[in-house]
């Protein structure tokens, strides 16, 4: 490896200085800078690219504290807390870890616990901790909510929170922030220690991660510290350290350390230093020209499968990542088709049962496979050396994501990542050309910084009066330490603290009920033990979908072997007899009994193939601009194949294209039927949204919608009506995220989504536990679409209801986008009158009735379809 | 999807009497009696200016409330302005509670006093009678009302919980009778009322009580041929055939 220019004898103790030059290694440049900001009591970042040494960068300064530590013969708790955003990711360091640690012979403890962990194993490191613990966000949440907590977490010296940049922007993040400013609490000497891949804004991320000690608990000699020189200095030397980012030497270990304020710990608020580590070679990505032509419509990138099994035949290991689990199904059943030379290639996704997948995993880190087709299960993380190529099937939606799935390509830092980008249809095409170009650029799109959600704040208060009592004021500023919360309102506290006693409602009727309680004392406490531990049962930020297990049907109608896991959305599309593909094999469904989806093999059937395999991911708002960019620019036309270049000339002379800051409208007829077709290039969700707002326009304009459709690119209207002499500037008007959002959102099936995500995660209804219900008798579980209605009505203004707007207006519906979109076109509708379709309107026109459409509207229709069968069947 | 084994008998189509009704419900017939479903769950018997509604469960939310779980405390509320629309639209002569109007033993006693007064009115200047059902055992203590175990009106038998076998001229509820339809788009999961001319089982009324598919087996066996669902949708009710109705 490369040689350091920094003295590493003063920061690495001979033990460890010798283990490195036995490995034939010399420490790198931050992993060194990371033991100094360690020495120096401060907080700190690191963000290097996968293969760095990251990991060890993060824990080598509490190896070093640890094996100078003089012996003791009482044990001393624990000392350092790992938090990954994976299971896998928490066990496969724990393992990295331990090699070091017996090789140096320190005599370290360093043991994983997360949901898998056996519970005597889990037993016993609450009563005897080891030295270093590696767990997930949500193990975390469960040891602060035990008793004992304080005492749990009061030698601890340092937390390291790997993967940072995918906790920060969510659900996950807001309770991690929050269980990092409770045992700041319990351990004032913490340090705060983040690992991350390559950002757009690193200053995000130690916003927040850092502790916002509130101004209430500083005293006056640390105030004059907080002043506004240091941040200035702050601002500055960013300023030269984002420059480091042009160095092209990536071979030259010269990591900058960028210092925040120097205030002291203990109480007041910390800024964080930010670490990089080398910038890794440039990757190689290609956008893959098929020799087939690019398909008009559709996800699967079938007629490039030969192509990239040829691809994956001259590599070495290949990682062929998709967008949802049914590409992957599909892509890995085509791929088996082709494979003549019976290359070993396997299966890993989030459905697969954890065996398979561990056995997956295995097999990869042995070098026995050529290729995994895989989802973003494999984003993170799991060091498998011998990566050389990731294959992207189908488009990848954001650069920052495709930068770290390439990452996994090449665990060298000397050598170039390589990828190749397959486009599955003509947009596609376009897309991957923009995120090639924005890779190259080094340009990646971010998440923003987020607000902090109140339905996890209720979680956490419940948490903390699980586990000792609290004061309300000391609580409130607590939380406000957490970077998510630093803007609380105390009135938005206080609610949250009624809702979690009483539930915050109007109609006090539930005072005899509370499950904390204010004592005598002035604090609050949990209501009684069985309350406590029902709470322990539904810690957790992530609320997924009900999931049904796949089994082998047996006979009897018994389910045998489990297979894997499938969401229920997933198998309401298919009827019993019908097949599908489920972890490399076609099956044919038998039935659905209770949790189980039973299944028999049906080899060499023909698989159905659900037709709404689109992605999951929506389109990045700076990817979109730079495909709007791409389609404008015609001299750069000629970097795509022929058949997308002839399509977009043909886009030019029959209707237009439109640019960058403009949006294409078009409108003409087909068949009885008048259509609309815009190009807003915002992504589905916003595209969604936008349709809904516009047919309740369309509505009142008298122009007798009938019916949509949207992709990440486009969306189409049709109606009754010609639209072309309506006036677009009144249509696209942003006043249409006033009333008409809001009376469409209260009514929308993705607010009833929201509310049920929100009402778990608070505490509101209890998470259900395959087993757990009923087998048969009446029904006793209540729906939360129930209480939503219930609510909506008699108490609007509730805490929960308030929550799931903001969620539904931020994650289901995008609003925000849909906003800033509105006001980019204002006054910029390109309108283009039609005799026919448009070229650019084939794709879209292509995917209508492949859609499936909630909502009233959508469960009246369907329910009128079974009418229409009764009716055929009483004639027949 | 559920094991076919639920299916009640297996005969050809046949054709319901069931006509639309200008309020969004269905008429039809159970027995001998004229029967208007309405939108809502509930049960009009126009001749004899009667109205049953099943399986109120009031006072299911502080039920959860005592065991922990802040459910909202508007259940009750929210089922009594349903029945009060009702009986607004259709001034009923006789208001028939068809068994579990509240939740468990005890819910009486939680009622809120102007939820208690509401139900007052509601039984004000007409009869109203509280059938017993296995959650309400003692009928009501401080409230109005007539209190029964089954009765019987315009040929038809009305009691909670629907007898095992056949039981021709019976209309109960009980079950909580939902109906999940499945097409091409995907599928809705709604209560329902289901019948097969002969016997009629009522959807739960209350603003929180959950439904049982009516695939699951505890309906099997309860009706001389397939029988009809009659969904609840929004402001219409849907008639649906057996054989497109599918199990959870």
């Amino acid at each position: 490896m490369a040689d350091s220019a920094v003295p590493a004898a003063d920061l690495l103790p001979p033990r460890f200085a010798d283990w490195f030059a036995s490995r034939g290694w010399s420490p790198r440049a931050h992993q060194l800078a990371m033991i100094e900001r360690a020495r120096a009591g401060r907080d700190a970042v690191l963000i290097a690219p996968t293969g760095g040494g990251k990991t060890l960068a993060g824990f080598l300064p509490s190896l070093i504290d640890l094996a100078e530590r003089s012996p003791s013969n009482t044990p001393r708790g624990l000392h350092t807390l790992y938090i990954s955003p994976l299971k896998a990711l928490a066990v496969d360091v724990e393992r990295n870890l331990n090699t070091p640690i017996a090789q140096m012979g320190l005599g370290v403890t360093a043991e994983s616990r997360t949901g898998d962990t056996g519970i005597s194993r889990r037993q016993r490191q609450r009563v005897k901790p080891p030295e270093i613990l590696l767990t997930t966000p949500e193990q975390l949440a469960l040891l602060c909510a035990w008793e004992g907590a304080r005492l749990y977490f009061e030698n601890l010296e340092c937390v390291i929170l790997d993967e940072i940049h995918t906790l920060h922007a969510s659900k996950r993040g807001d309770l991690l922030a929050l269980d990092l400013a409770r045992i700041a609490q319990f351990a004032p000497r913490m340090r705060r220690v983040g690992l991350s891949a390559t950002v757009d804004d690193p200053e995000v991320i130690k916003a927040w991660m850092a502790n916002h000690g509130s101004v209430d608990v500083i005293g006056p000699a640390v105030a004059p510290l907080q002043g506004e020189p240091s941040a200035r200095r702050t601002e500055g030397v960013s300023a030269t350290d984002s420059a480091t980012d042009d160095i092209p030497n990536a071979g030259e270990e010269t990591p900058s350390v960028a210092p925040g304020d120097t205030s002291p710990r203990g109480g007041g608020s910390s800024t964080v230093d930010l670490v990089r580590g080398p910038a890794g070679a440039e990757p190689i990505v290609e956008v893959l020209l098929s020799e087939g032509r690019v398909p008009w419509a559709g996800h699967t990138a079938q007629h490039a499968m030969a192509e990239v099994y040829d691809v994956i035949r001259k590599s070495r290991t290949a990682l062929v990542f998709v967008n949802t689990r049914f590409q992957a199904e599909f892509a890995f059943q085509e791929l088996w088709r082709l494979n003549e030379d019976a290359l070993p290639i396997a299966l890993h996704h989030g459905s697969l049962a954890a065996e398979q997948r561990r056995k997956v995993e295995a097999a990869m880190a042995r070098g026995e496979l050529r290729a995994v087709v895989c989802t973003s299960t494999l984003d993170l993380g799991i060091d498998w050396g011998d990566v050389d190529l990731v294959i992207q099937l189908a488009s990848p939606k954001g650069a920052s994501r495709m930068v770290q799935r390439i990452g996994r390509a090449n665990h060298r830092l000397d050598e170039p990542s390589r990828a190749i980008f397959v486009p599955a249809n003509r947009f596609e095409m376009l897309e991957c050309q923009a995120a090639r170009e924005a890779i190259a650029e080094n340009k990646l799109d971010g998440d923003p910084p987020r607000v902090g959600a109140l339905d996890v704040l209720a979680q956490h208060v419940m948490g903390c009066a699980c586990s000792e009592p609290f004061d309300l004021l000391a609580l409130y500023n607590e939380v406000r330490s957490a970077g998510p919360y630093r803007d609380l309102a105390w009135e938005d506290f206080e609610q949250v603290v009624d809702f979690v006693s009483t539930g915050g409602y109007a109609l006090k009727n539930y005072d005899k009920f509370r499950r904390i309680v204010k004592g005598q004392d002035g604090l609050w406490r949990v209501r009684n033990a069985e309350t406590a531990q029902r709470h322990r049962l539904n810690v957790g930020a992530i609320v997924s979908p009900a999931v049904l297990a796949v089994r082998i049907a047996m006979r009897g109608g018994r389910g045998g072997r489990k297979i894997g896991e499938i969401e229920e959305g997933m198998i309401e599309m298919l009827e019993p007899g019908e097949t599908f593909v489920f972890a490399g094999q076609v099956w044919r469904l038998v039935g659905v009994t209770n949790l189980d989806v039973l299944v028999q093999a049906a080899p060499g059937a023909d698989p159905k193939m659900p037709s709404w395999g689109g992605s999951k991911f929506a389109l990045s708002t700076y990817l979109a601009q730079r495909v709007r960019q791409l389609m404008t620019d015609q001299p750069h036309w000629q970097v795509l194949p022929a058949d997308v270049r002839e399509w977009l000339e043909a886009q030019r002379d029959r209707s237009l294209i439109p640019e960058p800051d403009e949006m294409l409208l078009e409108t003409f007829a087909r068949g009885h039927r008048q259509f609309m077709v815009c190009y807003p290039f915002e992504g589905r969700l916003a595209h969604t949204t936008l349709a809904m707002l516009l047919t309740r326009r369309l509505e009142r304009a008298g122009a007798g919608p009938l019916g949509f459709v949207c992709n990440d690119y486009a969306l189409a209207v049709w109606a009754v009506k010609p639209m072309d002499g309506l006036d677009f500037g009144e249509l696209f008007d942003e006043d249409m995220l006033g009333d008409d959002l809001e009376a469409w959102l209260a009514d929308s099936f993705m607010m009833k989504r929201a509310f049920k995500g929100c009402a778990i995660i608070a505490g509101l209804i209890e998470r259900r536990f395959p087993g757990q219900e009923q087998k048969t008798g009446r029904q006793i579980t209540f729906s939360t679409d129930l209480i939503y209605d219930t609510l909506r009505r008699h108490q609007p203004d509730h805490l929960l209801l308030r929550c799931a707007r903001d969620d539904a207006a931020t994650g289901l519906v995008d609003v925000a986008r849909l906003g800033q979109m509105l006001s980019r076109i204002k006054g910029r509708i390109r309108h283009s009158a039609l005799e026919h379709l448009s070229p650019f309107s084939v794709p879209i026109l292509l995917e209508i009735g492949k859609e499936r459409s909630p909502g009233h509207a959508g469960e009246t229709m369907i329910l009128r379809e079974a009418e229409d069968d009764l009716i055929a069947e009483a004639l027949g | 999807m559920s094991a076919p084994s639920s299916s009640p008998v297996a005969s050809a189509s046949f054709a319901y009497g069931f006509a639309a009704a200008d309020c969004g419900g269905l008429r039809t017939r159970v027995g001998a009696a004229e029967a208007l479903l309405r939108c809502s769950g509930a049960l009009w018997l126009a001749a004899e200016r009667c109205l049953v509604v099943a399986d109120l469960h009031l006072e299911k939310g502080s039920a959860y409330a005592a065991r922990g779980q802040m459910l909202p405390p508007y259940d009750t509320r929210e089922t009594l302005r349903r029945l009060a629309v009702e009986i607004e639209a259709l001034t009923p002569a006789t208001v028939i509670l068809l068994g579990d109007t509240f939740h468990d033993r005890r819910s009486e006693s939680r009622l809120a006093a102007d939820d208690a007064e509401a139900l007052r009115g509601l039984a004000r200047g007409r009869t109203l009678i509280w059938v017993i059902g296995n959650h309400d055992a003692d009928g009501p203590r401080a409230l109005p009302g007539e209190v029964a175990d089954e009765l019987t009106l315009a040929g038809l038998t009305l009691r909670h919980e629907p007898r095992a076998g056949l039981n021709p001229g019976e209309v109960s509820g009980h079950l909580h009778p939902a109906a999940r339809v499945k097409a091409t788009r995907g599928a809705v999961r709604r209560r329902c009322f289901i019948t097969d001319a002969e016997r009629l089982i009522l959807p739960a009324f209350g603003a929180y009580a959950g439904g049982l598919n009516v695939r699951d087996a505890a309906f099997a066996g309860l009706f001389a041929r397939p029988p009809l669902a009659a969904a609840l949708g929004f402001g219409r009710v849907h008639a649906v055939g057996w054989r497109s109705l599918v199990g959870d």
